[in-house]
């Protein structure tokens, strides 16, 4: 045992969502036979994947269960429904979201209905990763966020993380869900490190399950993904200002925590829903909409939304850094709220 | 190609088989005129002899998907006539509780995984059934049938080209009755001939007469077999001919007249029926007593049907997931 250190060293954070996801992935697993996965790169020959997520996976657990595929977005989907209609446990990469729209078919039409379709004859358990997230100058076919078009169609379940402990407590728990789940990973955040150690292997974010990531009482942020990172550092900036505000991490778009947001509004009586996908037509439509359902009367300001502009995810940098709210923009458009 | 390639039982069981399909077509024309069910129907009538080989080859667990032009795979694979019945009137005792229809049936007992109602979506699926077979160190096969027009369509390719990189046991069976919707096979398929693009991915591709029971069983044993053994997937291009429109009750003018005049006088299935007598495998009397039990059959499964109790509108709440959640 070393002696105790006579000046307090602040310890940094190591963990990063990348790790969190990596470690999810090997005690999956470990833990189930069922567990396969699929996608472009993935198995150790290719690398591990793109992030390396699954570095070793293949090697340990064989080349059946851990299998690289052609840039094929709709015969990987394929095969994991059909995989999963069979009893298996396919967790798919489609590396970029924006790919998921050469897969929509396989994701809308079968994922999505095969049980209702079938009477509940037939299941799809499986799970999709899939990253995405402006910040390294990708442009406008790598770096959308989806999520409303997925949240838009009954019979699959969308999950995003802002943080490595629930990066890998919301994998494990899609994994074990009995339905279809996205999850949205945010690319750009993968490699920062968050926290300070590795979560347990028992540790699960039950699905439809908000977390209140700062407590506060003069107004709430609804957000997620790399959204919910933002909104952390505004509420740390305006904390400094005098203003205590709360951050309500989703979590889970499809099907949302009704509960927890509701009761958040209801406290503070000042909303703002913030996302980086385009603010039109987004999730953030349906929360204001039924905020404003549920607490008409109730709220000292209408439910103000911010989010990615009406454009397609630009290249040049500064539209990059324009396209969507950072922290000051989320920490304007508070102050804004309270006025 | 000579019926003397397969034994004459085996020619009798498809005869039997390719006649249930055929008069269950029969019938359910019927009942959508008589106003007793409505629906949106893909007749197949002319296919029969395609998926009464598939019936007589494949076992219980090995799985189909099929596409909505797909009642006549799913007989000749074991769907049971009540179960169907009730689907297609969208009764609650219908083996989707109504809520697939005649483009969704689906029948798990008997390897009846998907019907999907997007050309070429049963492929993909395929190719995972097949991965799970082989994870279950199981010979079960892997079938998919799809028309000739679903081979113009992205997702049949990549599922070719994963199959044959993965060497899954995936059979694809393009039933090609020369009609893609209303359009005409030669003109929108380049090359005029499907089973030669398999060439391309690296797996047999074989073109046979669908209608001929001793040619395609012989065809589709091969690729069972070949599926059975690991040694991968194969593409059946089995030529045949729609008799009717593309759906039900349309305007067939853009089939030519003389073209199908020609194919419903090769009927397969009382060209089949003819050669069994002929041949005298089985006796008229013997048939049409066999025929007589099959319309038995079709109306104690119809009768069921429209007896069955619609669905609730609070059953829209269940099935979406496993969990009711409320909206």
């Amino acid at each position: 045992m070393s002696a105790p250190a006579t000046v307090p060293v602040a310890k940094k954070p190591t963990v990063t969502i990348l790790a969190a996801l990596a470690k999810a992935y090997q005690d999956i697993f470990a833990e189930d036979p069922k567990a396969i996965t699929l996608g472009e790169d993935l198995a150790d020959p290719e690398g591990g994947g793109i992030t390396k997520m699954t570095k070793g996976l293949s090697t340990k657990f064989g080349d059946e269960r851990v299998r690289s595929t052609p840039i094929s977005e709709q015969a990987i989907m394929g095969a994991a429904i059909g995989a999963s209609l069979a009893g298996y446990r396919p967790i798919a990469e489609i590396m970029l979201m924006n790919f998921t729209t050469v897969a929509m078919d396989m994701i809308v039409n079968h994922a999505a209905k095969l049980r209702f379709m079938s009477g509940g004859q037939t299941s799809v358990p499986i799970v999709i990763r899939t990253m995405t997230g402006l910040g390294f100058g990708s442009g406008g076919q790598h770096c959308d966020y989806l999520e409303a078009w997925f949240a838009h169609t009954p019979g699959i379940k969308v999950c995003a993380a802002s943080t490595p402990e629930d990066a890998y407590g919301l994998l494990r728990a899609a994994y074990e869900d009995p339905d279809p789940v996205i999850l949205i990973e945010n690319l750009p955040t993968y490699f920062a490190p968050m926290s300070f150690e590795l979560p347990d292997a028992g540790h699960r974010v039950p699905l439809g399950k908000a977390a209140i990531q700062r407590e506060g009482t003069d107004v709430t942020v609804v957000t997620y993904a790399r959204m919910a990172v933002n909104a952390r550092a505004a509420a740390d900036v305006l904390a400094g200002e005098g203003i205590s505000v709360e951050v309500v991490d989703l979590r889970t778009i499809a099907p949302w925590d009704r509960e927890t947001v509701l009761a958040s509004a209801r406290k503070t009586g000042r909303v703002l829903v913030a996302h980086e996908a385009v603010k039109q037509h987004g999730v953030g439509a349906e929360i204001a909409a039924v905020i404003n359902e549920e607490l008409f009367g109730q709220l000292k300001k209408p439910v103000k939304r911010v989010g990615g502009a009406f454009s397609a995810v630009p290249y040049s940098k500064p539209l990059e850094n324009a396209y969507a709210p950072d922290a000051d923009v989320l920490a304007s458009a508070i102050r804004d709220l309270l006025r | 190609m000579s019926s003397n390639a397969i034994d004459n039982a085996t020619l009798l069981s498809i005869y039997k088989r390719a006649a249930l399909i055929k008069a269950n077509d029969e019938r359910a024309r019927k009942v959508i005129l008589s106003g007793q069910i409505a629906m949106v129907y893909y007749s197949y009538r002319g296919q029969e002899i395609i998926p009464s080989v598939m019936g007589e080859i494949l076992r219980d667990d090995d799985t189909l998907c099929t596409i909505y032009r797909g009642i006549h795979d799913m007989i000749g694979k074991g769907f049971p006539l009540r179960e169907l019945w009730a689907e297609l009137a969208g009764r609650r005792t219908g083996s989707c509780k109504g809520k697939g229809g005649p483009m969704h049936l689906t029948y798990p007992p008997r390897g009846i995984m998907v019907t999907t109602g997007i050309v070429g979506s049963s492929a993909p699926i395929a190719n995972g059934l097949a991965w799970a077979a082989r994870l279950d160190q199981s010979d079960r096969v892997s079938i998919c049938t799809f028309g000739d027009g679903a081979s113009n369509i992205g997702a049949i390719h990549e599922a070719m080209n994963l199959a044959s990189v993965w060497k899954l046991p995936t059979i694809f069976v393009c039933q090609n009755n020369l009609f893609a919707e209303h359009t005409t096979f030669e003109k929108m398929t380049a090359g005029g001939n499907i089973a030669s693009r398999a060439a391309g991915y690296a797996m047999p591709g074989v073109r046979v007469n669908g209608n001929d029971p001793a040619e395609m069983y012989l065809a589709f044993s091969e690729a069972v077999a070949r599926a059975r053994a690991g040694e991968g997937p194969t593409l059946l291009e089995c030529m045949t001919f729609r008799f009717f429109g593309h759906t039900f009750g349309d305007d067939d003018s853009y089939m030519p007249k003389e073209q199908k005049s020609a194919a419903m006088a090769a009927d397969p299935v009382p060209a089949l029926r003819a050669r069994l007598i002929a041949d005298r495998i089985a006796t008229e009397d013997e048939l049409a007593s066999f025929e007589a039990e099959i319309e038995a059959q079709i109306d104690d499964a119809v009768a069921f049907a429209l007896e069955s109790p619609w669905p609730e509108p609070d059953d829209l709440r269940f099935d979406v997931f496993e969990k009711e959640i409320a909206a």
